[in-house]
């Protein structure tokens, strides 16, 4: 059981979530957006939505760097694991409470205001609750893990998302006997990106980071299927 | 330089009354359909009043535009790039559904499925957004229509800035005028520069700027950013939506929809020639007031031999040189100076201008005390205050909009005399800058205004955008993704997304 849900599933959750977004960017690329109902009802979107978008940044990159980065960089980098673990736990917590309250806003957002509710999808209230139940967990852990402040644990989850990303067979082992809590984390995040190309979140991945080095502001397209000749060489002529 | 050509649209303000025709054709063209209930592509607003959205032209509440920096610099008035993300979860410039209307319907089937009844059934409102029963409209499309509502509401009208407007509360005083808007598919679109996703975008052959609807991720900057709201959220799709100036329509050599049908025949549809090069600098003139003769030195000549090389070799058709040359709306902006962009000062350089309108004489009552000026009245006496006109079309420069005044009276004056009095009389044309014969093409175009007259469109030229072979049989237009392909140029499940091309013969 163990093996299945953390040696296997993994590999489920990330296939379907790979392999589902470019499905889904690719045959219905008009479904792909944010979803945005600030046009909608203003009132608890503008606090909420900053606060639970910057606190869920923070959490995110936290894990991909804080999961996926070699233990020995730290370890070169005189980074203790107790240290590292303190960190996490500090930087995570307070962006895990900005989340939960910006979250918890946009979810009685949704719930409670009919021109919300009549125009949300299922998949809009369910991602809401998930991301929701998946930050109360995580900020839980955190009980945990300052019961021992050495890092160890800490140190296997590290183990564990390495070994599911370099296929070893037996990275389910690093968290056989980790703490339930860790446990239901872990399986809920997976979830999470299981379901991720079905769901509104796939916008994050249309962050507009390009807009900044895009050339200037305007934007002109031409349909020519034969491109002028070079402005410079007609003008010599 | 570098030409490129543009469908500009002329509205002869002077001939508009208000009977929104073009507003529901529009309409029922382009947005019956769920989420752009409140979307008017096209609207007529009642001046004075504050429009649609309430209160669309007060940039400072709504930071629409663009604004010169004090460096000198031009970005958008919601903020620079930086800005503009950063405001990306939450904007703080986006107007609510209530600043425009909550879309309701009527539950008309009331009427026949009521019980017996004391008193007739009645068909009350319910909001199209929640479903939930609405017990007062509180607003609608045309909130302001016909002098409706008290004068110190309507009088929140921006374009009363720098007039004394008590006495326009008056009886005896009261003015109104209407003012139909689209989107003015601007030479320096703010939406477009707003849009992080890039998804708006001005088209190089004939200036439409259209949102791409596979493109667009629904960040809502070009909203916030279009300072006339032009753009409107589709709350059903979660897309932008806009005015597309009928383009299936204009690439076939028709006018849109809402030109076609315009009653009073008050449209003008024709093309301009610009310099795309000196956008910029144009739109980033130093005074408000100059951006109107600043974007006067961006149209080109097309009757000017080097700008018609230049415009070949930048690619433009023949015969779009030709309809520059025919061109209602070059006429009309560049060589009568009878027509003005609406709100310069947003330094978007506007493509849908408008020819202001005359209006009764002031105090008319007092018969001998008009101001006299030759044979015609004097503008200034026109009950419509020079200064209203100028804060909506020049950026409060007067001068221009008395000259086009005076023309317009002129022509009137030369034509009365013409034909009542059978005398032509040149020196009414030499006194406002004209000539006789080119007074005679105004009346011809402005009064007459016949259809060839009106819309000189040439048609797209689709040779050059796509095989004519590999269409046929194809996808019609579809709204979202009916039949989309995907976006990218190869095909996720096999198979070339290339349609088939016949071999050629081997010449």
């Amino acid at each position: 059981m163990n093996h299945f849900l953390f040696g296997i599933y993994p590999y489920i959750a990330l296939g379907v979530g790979i392999m589902g977004t470019i499905a889904r960017y690719e045959r219905d690329p008009f479904t792909w957006k944010s979803s945005s109902s600030q046009l909608l009802r203003r009132r608890q979107l503008v606090i909420g939505s900053v606060l639970f978008h910057v606190g869920v940044l923070v959490i995110f990159f936290g894990h991909l760097v804080g999961l996926l980065t070699p233990i020995w960089v730290f370890d070169m980098l005189g980074v203790s694991h107790g240290a590292k673990q303190i960190l996490a736990v500090v930087a995570g917590g307070i962006a895990g409470v900005m989340a939960l309250i910006g979250g918890g806003m946009l979810f009685h957002r949704r719930w409670t205001d009919p021109r919300i509710r009549r125009n949300s999808s299922f998949w809009d209230i369910a991602i809401l609750g998930l991301l929701l139940a998946q930050l109360v967990l995580g900020l839980l852990t955190i009980f945990v893990s300052l019961q021992h402040l050495d890092g160890g644990e800490m140190v296997r989850f590290m183990a564990w998302a390495q070994g599911i990303f370099t296929f070893d067979p037996a990275a389910s082992d690093y968290v056989a006997d980790v703490a339930l809590i860790f446990k239901l984390h872990i399986f809920l995040g997976l979830t999470i990106i299981l379901v991720f190309p079905f769901t509104r979140l796939v916008h994050m991945i249309s962050a507009p980071i390009r807009y900044l080095w895009r050339p200037g502001y305007q934007v002109v397209r031409s349909r020519r299927q034969e491109p002028l000749a070079d402005r410079s060489a007609r003008q010599g002529k | 330089m570098k030409i490129r050509a543009q469908i500009g649209m002329v509205l002869n303000l002077d001939k508009c009354i208000g009977c929104h025709t073009c507003s529901v054709t529009c309409k029922n063209v382009w947005t019956s359909r769920d989420g752009v209930e409140y979307a008017w592509f096209n609207n007529v607003e009642s001046k004075p009043g504050t429009g649609y959205p309430t209160d669309w032209e007060n940039q400072d509440r709504w930071r629409g535009g663009w604004e010169r920096t004090r460096s000198g610099k031009l970005q958008p008035r919601q903020g620079g790039k930086w800005r503009i993300l950063a405001n990306i979860f939450a904007n703080p410039d986006l107007p609510e559904i209530d600043d425009y209307y909550e879309p309701f319907d009527f539950d008309y089937d009331h009427l026949k499925s009521a019980p017996e009844m004391e008193a007739f059934p009645t068909a009350r409102p319910r909001s199209k957004i929640s479903g939930e029963r609405i017990e007062k409209i509180e607003k609608g499309p045309n909130w302001d229509e016909i002098l409706g509502g008290e004068f110190s509401k309507r009088s929140q009208d921006y374009n009363f800035e720098g007039v004394e407007k008590q006495i326009y509360g008056e009886y005896e005083n009261t003015f109104m005028m209407y003012l139909p808007r689209l989107c003015e598919h601007c030479l320096n679109p703010a939406c477009a520069a707003s849009c992080p996703s890039g998804a708006i975008y001005k088209r190089e052959e004939d200036g439409i700027v259209l949102i791409d609807q596979e493109k667009c991720r629904g960040w809502r900057m070009c909203v916030s950013g279009c300072p006339y709201k032009k753009v409107y959220y589709n709350w059903s799709t979660g897309k932008s939506e806009k005015c597309t100036l009928c383009y299936p329509r204009i690439e076939s050599g028709n006018p849109t929809v809402c030109s076609e049908t315009c009653v009073g025949r008050i449209r003008y549809i024709g093309v301009i020639l610009y310099d795309a090069d000196r956008i910029e600098e144009a739109a980033n003139a130093a005074e408000v007031m100059d951006l109107y003769d600043a974007q006067l030195g961006v149209f080109m000549d097309p009757n000017d031999p080097q700008v018609i090389a230049a415009a070949r070799a930048d690619g433009v058709p023949e015969d779009w040189i030709k309809a520059a040359q025919d061109s209602p709306i070059w006429k009309m902006a560049m060589e009568w100076k009878l027509a003005f962009p609406l709100h310069p000062e947003y330094r978007t350089l506007p493509m849908v201008w408008y020819i202001p309108p005359l209006s009764p004489i002031q105090n008319a009552a007092q018969a001998g005390a008009i101001g006299m000026d030759g044979a015609m009245p004097d503008v200034r006496n026109l009950r419509i205050p020079l200064r209203y006109l100028a804060n909506m079309l020049t950026a409060g420069d007067e001068a221009p909009i008395a000259t086009a005044l005076e023309r317009m009276l002129a022509m009137r004056a030369y034509m009365r005399s013409k034909t009542v009095e059978g005398v032509i009389d040149e020196g009414i044309a030499e006194r406002v800058g004209l000539s006789g014969a080119v007074i005679e093409d105004m009346y011809r175009i402005l009064a007459l205004a016949d259809y060839e007259d009106r819309f000189v469109i040439p048609t797209t030229h689709r040779e050059q955008v796509e095989e004519a072979y590999d269409l046929r049989g194809g996808c019609g237009f579809t709204d979202g993704n009916g039949c989309s392909t995907g976006m990218s140029k190869g095909s996720l499940f096999g198979g070339s997304k290339r349609p088939l091309k016949m071999p050629e013969e081997v010449r």
